[in-house]
């Protein structure tokens, strides 16, 4: 392409990067951002299956709230997101890649399993909770700590790392699966303590699932805290942002590293818990299911604040929940309701490039500006 | 081309965000002269020169070449204009030689011929006096013939209009001088230079008009003849500036830090310092001059606790009773629980010294976090110290929450300066602490430099411009490949004499090989 030197010629678009985006105005990007979202998948909808949009997201939103059983399975579902992505955030703010959530849920909900079917006697429930809680706890950390020595001591690449501990903690268990089988033959653990319900999260105030959420919601308040106000918050904030400047400052680097994947891996385990002591009470390869994929979309599009983690972990599980529902309503099949799962978190994403960026468009009616284009 | 400007900008604005770079600029080059842009820190020179090379477009305003109205939207549409720019940072290929890089992004058609560049580089190096071997790859050459290469890079595209953003930066006397005779050759043969400089001396020998901008407001332009650089400074500034660096005497000196037989290797076994042996005194500003990557970085990180050194190298810190302190195989934490209050500027602000996203007040808080018993960091003093640092070394800010990164350069080192001194050090060391800072921020940063020594802290000063060097310091190390090739007595060394010594040893080598 050359330049036509003889035509003064603008560019039709040019980008800068903003200084600064006032609260209000980056939120009304948002909005805009979903609305448009909305607009286009409706017009996806009809162009698709001749559905009326407005009949589509009102089947979404009664596939998510609809009835109190849905809702409450939202409100358990978005809490076990909440609880990955809140376990992510140190290890993300530290720039440590840890894709390897996956595989701390799954061995946390392993050895939530094992206490389940082992300890289901002989332990008074609380006991055998706060058991439950410290070996998830614990096998996460280690899952979390392997690769975590590992960058600090030889500094190896902990994308590939962490990817591959998942690898190992599926395997583990399939093993596990089969070891527990229930009935046997059927290649399933099958619902643990189904009947005697030993090891189950505790109806509070008539509410299955409340336990879950005041968990979730201390982890968060707790890490809010941790990562905002404490010294070794300070620490993964400077350690992520440089090095060196890490080195400068006295900091241990290699402790830092190893403390905080200790930290993550431990809360993904915790999450592990969750999945199978507060939700499925059953363990399978799928417990984990891709949340710790998703959880680092929440931990990322949060800016790692935990508290917009939760408006975020809620947004992706409605989605899921309503996609489901509408493929089922209206007789569509998966790929149709992930479609409009995709067009809006494409739409939520791009939105955060018109917050950090302003986009000026060709000036009407310049002096020499030249109309043919 | 006739009486044509070479370049003419008319009325030119540019904004970054609530920012104002360029206001209003008219701007005018002419054919066959030097061209000097002059002016403070974040006044606009290099945005209204990224606007000629297409990196920048313009908000407002007309750019003209050769008489005729232009649209410059990208680095090609100038190149094709005949503009070349020659960065402060090179973009070169480090594996690849100096004619492999010369057309490197050219679309030539037909298969490439090696000889035919190598002998049109050497066509161009011969006519302008250019000291250059087409097939020497560069991580061989020294930062001055990685610049030739840049230089001649943008001459074998036919660029007519050259400019160079602070080329002398990283250059010894010498080898500014043969830059200085190589742009006038240029000049001779038609071509408009603008050179971007800080350097009033530098201005002064080789431009021919000097165009001053003062925080994105043309000033105005003088002959360089009709000028000196008393004047051109408070073009600069707005307001009369005294050029003076004051250089009393400590009564009480004390030696604070002895280094013995210091030697450091790289991660690849190469020797970075060479048996280094100095003494730095407390009420003395110790200098240390050198081509850069000379070991200066290997030196300063080595005494702050950064950097492991071979055996048999010892750093002794010698504390007020005279009770000596190994520092090496220290980190710095350790450092500072031995009662040595060591400060330290590291050369890389941001990625050393800083942290950029992070506000004035954590920044503060880097050096003082671990303060106090409980887990959570206070940050009510570094708020007050990052207050006062604002209030006296007046940093521009919006506010103290604003991320560091988003300051301009002389704004961050004060921020750096500042929170370093406020640690009341016993030794200071700075890695260049002006560059790239203004003519009063600089006068600033040396008078603090002065206050400590006169405080009785032994400076340690890593510095580029030898004037500078010989003005400030009372005793100048010079560094040569990693060997300290001298250590003189600044009130009597001489410029021409501490750069020979800073390229002395590499001469030597080069004898040894030929």
């Amino acid at each position: 392409m050359s330049a036509n030197k003889e035509t003064r010629r603008e560019p039709f678009v040019r980008i800068s990067k903003r200084t600064s985006i006032s609260r209000g105005k980056a939120w009304g990007i948002r909005g805009i951002a979903l609305l448009l979202a909305l607009i286009v998948a409706g017009l996806v909808i009809f162009a698709i299956v001749r559905l009326n949009p407005v009949f589509v997201y009102g089947a979404m939103w009664e596939g998510a709230f609809g009835t109190k059983t849905r809702a409450w399975a939202t409100v358990r579902d978005a809490m076990l997101m909440l609880c990955i992505a809140v376990g992510l955030a140190p290890a993300f703010k530290m720039k440590f890649w840890n894709i390897g959530a996956e595989g701390q849920i799954l061995v946390g909900g392993i050895s939530t399993a094992f206490c389940m079917i082992y300890f289901k006697t002989g332990m008074s429930p609380f006991l055998l909770f706060i058991v439950m809680i410290v070996t998830s706890a614990i096998c996460g950390a280690v899952w979390g700590l392997i690769p975590g020595i590992f960058k600090a001591r030889w500094n190896t690449n902990e994308t590939l790392f962490t990817l591959m501990m998942n690898y190992v903690a599926i395997q583990l268990t399939s093993y596990s699966v089969a070891k527990w089988e229930n009935p046997p033959g059927s290649n399933s653990v099958g619902i643990i303590n189904q009947t005697t319900k030993v090891g189950w999260f505790p109806t509070i105030f008539g509410q299955q699932y409340l336990l879950n959420v005041i968990i979730v919601m201390i982890l968060t308040v707790a890490m809010f805290i941790y990562l905002k106000y404490s010294k070794q918050g300070y620490e993964i904030s400077v350690v992520g942002d440089s090095e060196n400047t890490a080195r400068y400052a006295g900091i241990n680097v290699r402790k830092v590293y190893v403390r905080t994947m200790a930290l993550s891996g431990a809360i993904c385990g915790l999450a592990g818990f969750l999945a199978v002591s507060g939700a499925s009470h059953t363990i399978s390869t799928s417990s984990a299911g891709g949340r710790g994929f998703t959880a680092i979309i929440v931990a990322w599009l949060a800016k790692f604040n935990t508290f917009t983690m939760i408006l975020i972990s809620f947004l992706l599980i409605f989605l899921e929940k309503g996609a489901t529902e509408i493929a089922s309503r209206y007789n569509l099949n998966d790929y149709a309701s992930e479609i409009i799962t995709g067009i809006i978190l494409f739409f939520i994403l791009g939105s955060e490039f018109f917050i950090n960026y302003d986009v000026k468009f060709r000036g009407r009616g310049r002096k020499g500006a030249e109309k043919n284009d | 081309m006739g009486t044509e400007a070479a370049v003419q900008m008319k009325g030119i604005t540019k904004c970054f965000g609530a920012t104002v770079a360029n206001n209003n600029v008219d701007f005018e080059l002419k054919h066959g002269e030097i061209l000097s842009l002059l002016g403070e820190n974040g006044s606009g020179k290099t945005t209204l020169m990224n606007m000629l090379a297409g990196i920048y477009y313009p908000d407002e305003g007309q750019i003209f070449v050769n008489g005729r109205e232009v649209s410059i939207t990208s680095p090609k549409d100038a190149f094709n204009l005949g503009i070349g720019m020659i960065h402060q940072h090179y973009k070169l290929v480090d594996v690849f030689t100096a004619a492999e890089n010369i057309i490197l992004g050219l679309e030539e058609k037909g298969g490439l011929d090696r000889r035919a560049v190598s002998a049109k580089v050497k066509e161009i190096a011969d006519r302008y006096g250019f000291d250059i071997d087409p097939n020497q790859k560069i991580y061989e050459m020294s930062v001055s013939q990685k610049q030739t290469v840049e230089i001649v890079k943008v001459l074998y595209r036919g660029a007519e209009i050259l400019i160079l953003d602070e080329p002398t930066a990283v250059l010894t006397p010498q080898e500014t001088d043969k830059l200085f005779k190589v742009m006038k050759n240029m000049k001779a043969d038609g071509k408009a230079l603008i050179i971007i400089t800080h350097k009033l001396n530098e201005v002064m020998a080789v431009s021919d008009r000097v165009a001053v901008l003062r925080k994105g407001v043309y000033i105005g332009d003088v002959p360089t003849k009709d000028t000196d650089p008393q004047k051109l400074t408070d073009m600069m500034v707005g307001h009369a500036v005294t050029l003076n660096i004051d250089r009393p005497q400590y009564d009480k000196p004390q030696e604070r830090i002895e280094v013995q037989h210091l030697t450091v290797k790289d991660a690849e076994g190469v020797s970075r310092l060479k048996d280094v042996s100095f003494n730095a005194v407390g009420g003395e500003i110790l200098g240390v001059a050198g081509i850069s990557g000379s070991g200066q970085k290997q030196l300063l990180e080595a005494i702050a606790g950064l950097q492991p050194a071979e055996p048999g190298s010892r750093i002794l810190f010698k504390d007020e009773g005279g009770k000596e302190h190994e520092l090496l195989g220290k980190d710095p934490l350790s450092i500072a629980k031995l009662g040595v209050a060591l400060s330290f500027v590291p050369e890389d602000r941001l990625g050393m010294g800083l942290v950029g996203n992070m506000d004035l007040t954590d920044n503060m808080l880097l050096r003082s976090y671990l303060t106090g018993r409980s887990i959570f960091a206070d940050r009510k003093k570094p708020k007050e110290l990052a207050q006062k640092v604002v209030d006296e070394l007046e940093v521009v800010t919006p506010n103290l929450q604003t991320p560091v990164r988003k300051l301009s350069g002389g704004n961050v080192q004060k921020v750096l300066v500042g929170r370093e001194i406020s640690m009341n050090p016993t030794v200071l060391m700075s890695a260049y602490a002006v560059r790239g800072l203004d003519i009063n921020t600089s006068y600033a940063i040396y008078n603090l430099m002065t206050e400590q020594k006169m405080k009785g802290v032994a400076v340690i000063y890593v510095g580029e411009d030898l004037d500078v060097l010989l003005e400030l310091c009372d005793r100048i190390l010079v560094l040569c490949d990693g060997e300290v090739s001298g250590i003189v007595d600044a009130r009597t060394a001489t410029k021409d004499g501490i750069g020979l010594m800073m390229t002395q040893n590499q001469n030597k080598e080069k004898e040894g090989q030929s």
